[in-house]
């Protein structure tokens, strides 16, 4: 479904700040496959993830998703082959729009916008059936401007909005992270339930080891822009915090150096 | 008084087409659009051009609106293509257009280059052909006579065929705008300037929606421009000096007044503010002392005041509620120890 095949980055190259972003990726993810991402700061997580959106394009290297390649891809033109939700909540949606143009909006990803009604009873019908999921009663304040929502209801609205066009890929990008632990374990269980739903193949960055851990059906690890441990379905479902630590300690010879990636 | 109140009026109408576009540039796509100074000239030496050279008006007055449309994609090219700040991009096109509107209005005449106006004294325009019609209906009569007669006003109107055909016109546009903003593309084109990287992540190309957008915007300048030379029967190179701040003007002062609270109000308080801003205009200018030159002055106060009252409002508004709150807690504690002393 997405493949990766010797991604390589370098920012300000030449330069007394050059920085080696990512160091020959190669990543493949199967048809409903869910991988989750760790990695300290800096280990090259979101600039993976923004060299598969096309906010970033790759030194060399090619991205291919669901059999095309899309390297060359402006970002708009193979966003209707991916569905992403940013780490800042205010990221995902327009303030100043209302929940249903928010959704109407994320509803034309697939199609060439025209001058049909972004709005009309059949869509809000599927609008509404498609809020109610959420279990936050969003499905009555559909005239309510997004930007009255609180975080987590916004993050749950962006959620909803990336996946309810069966996307061929999903990115979470920690979006969790700026969330409080009771909105973030709500986002991480509607998380769990839209993505087993659409049976989406998905790829979430996140700081939180517990969560790596509990989401998803396998893990990678990358530190210093490369992929430095990587776990399939079997020892995943065995797989504990210290064995995470020990397997960096393991490849890299020195302590992991997080707190955020032990607290999360 | 009224007769000189409803020219303005009328006016104010043919404006808020002009406001219209610059709520789409200004509010909408949050894009400061300088273009409108430039484009709203190129929009009424088209159409006067094209009148001059025997065109019927309407064709002139909807090719004035092409010429407004590619007016804008420039200015959206100059932005998104040449990575010009938006203002910047804006002021380019505005004084390249100084130039080319002089050229369009100099093909007008086959023995000058450039010209820098077309009067249209004895041209055929929308209104003088709509009046042809609305003229034999009688209803101007009618109307004529019950202001004289009934509500005792010396003078009235010559006709009220214009300010019907220039209502019915702005409000068209006023519903095609509100239409357009619920389409697919128009959702696209106010994501566009609420949150662009959300709109990208969503498939949409927003570079093409800005020079879309500005393109649409201008081409109602450029329609409000036409129609204006028409109404005054003449077209300067000068007349849009100022016609941006005359546009933000009308967007600020109707949106002050009506409030936004949905797309169909904010884009009729625009409508309204354009009118209200003529209103304001005229009654200005019977002041003795005001000369027409400090009219660009007087519109500068005018958006000055219409930024800075409300802010004031809502202050004073605010201070009211705390006071109000203090007092009441104050008296609230004042009953407690009243109530101590007694059990005391």
């Amino acid at each position: 479904m997405l493949k990766l095949e010797g991604i390589n980055k370098i920012f300000n190259e030449g330069t007394p700040d050059e920085k080696i972003a990512l160091d020959n990726i190669n990543l493949h993810l199967a048809p409903g496959d869910f991988v989750t991402i760790i990695g300290s700061n800096g280990a090259g997580k979101s600039t993976m993830m923004n060299m598969i959106s096309g906010a970033l394009n790759p030194d060399f290297g090619a991205v291919i998703i669901d059999g095309k390649e899309v390297t060359k891809l402006p970002e708009y033109k193979r966003s209707h082959l991916i569905g992403r939700v940013f780490q800042d909540p205010m990221a995902g949606t327009a303030p100043s729009m209302t929940i249903e143009e928010n959704l109407a909006i994320a509803y034309s990803r697939n199609a060439k916008r025209g001058l049909r009604k972004g709005v009309n009873s059949k869509r809000r019908d599927f609008f509404r059936s498609s809020l109610e999921k959420l279990g936050l009663g969003l499905e009555n304040r559909f005239n309510a401007k997004v930007g009255l929502l609180s975080g987590g209801e916004r993050q749950a609205l962006s959620l909803l909005m990336a996946t309810f066009t069966k996307p061929a890929i999903l990115l979470l990008d920690e979006h969790t992270a700026a969330l409080d632990p009771s909105r973030a374990e709500l986002i991480t269980r509607l998380t769990k339930q839209l993505v087993e739903e659409g049976n989406l193949t998905t790829l979430m960055v996140t700081h939180n080891m517990q969560q790596a851990i509990d989401l998803g059906n396998r893990l990678i690890m990358m530190d210093k822009g490369q992929i430095i441990l990587s776990i399939d379905e079997k020892k995943k479902q065995h797989l504990t915090i210290p064995d995470l630590m020990a397997e960096f300690e393991n490849i890299r010879g020195e302590k992991m150096n997080s707190d955020r990636a032990l607290l999360g | 008084m009224f007769t000189a109140m409803f020219g303005s009026v009328e006016q104010g109408i043919i404006y808020a087409i002009m406001a219209l576009g610059v709520y789409l540039t200004f509010r909408v796509l949050d894009f400061p659009d300088l273009t409108v100074d430039g484009s709203f000239v190129t929009g009424a030496a088209t159409a006067a051009m094209m009148i001059v050279l025997g065109y019927n008006p309407i064709l002139a007055t909807l090719t004035a609106l092409v010429a407004g449309f590619i007016a804008g994609c420039m200015t959206g090219l100059l932005h998104t293509k040449g990575k010009i700040n938006p203002l910047l991009s804006g002021i380019l096109m505005m004084i390249a257009l100084y130039s080319i509107n002089l050229r369009i209005m100099g093909l007008s005449d086959e023995k000058a280059i450039v010209k820098p106006n077309i009067p249209l004294m004895n041209s055929d325009t929308i209104f003088s052909q709509f009046q042809s019609f609305w003229g034999n209906i009688g209803i101007d009569q009618a109307l004529t006579n019950f202001i004289k007669n009934t509500l005792g006003f010396q003078t009235a109107p010559s006709t009220w065929g214009t300010i019907l055909i220039v209502l019915i016109l702005t409000l068209i546009i006023k519903g095609i705008v509100d239409w357009f903003l619920k389409t697919e593309v128009g959702l696209a084109i106010r994501a566009t300037g609420d949150n662009k990287r959300m709109i990208r992540s969503f498939s949409a190309n927003t570079d093409g929606l800005i020079v879309l957008g500005l393109g649409i915007s201008n081409a109602l300048v450029a329609l409000s421009g036409a129609l204006i030379a028409q109404y005054s029967k003449f077209a300067d190179a000068n007349m849009g000096i100022g016609m941006i701040v005359i546009g933000l003007a009308s967007v600020i002062v109707g949106e002050a007044i009506f409030g936004t609270k949905t797309i169909f109000r904010t884009t009729l308080a625009v409508v309204a503010g354009a009118i209200i801003y003529r209103i304001i205009y005229a009654v200005a200018l019977r002041i003795d002392w005001l000369d027409t030159s400090d009219m660009k002055l007087i519109t500068a106060v005018i958006v000055i005041l219409a930024l800075v009252i409300p802010q004031v409002v809502e202050k004073r508004r605010e201070k009211i509620r705390k006071d109000k709150r203090r007092i009441q807690r104050l008296e609230q504690q004042g009953e407690l120890t009243q109530g101590g002393n007694h059990l005391a």
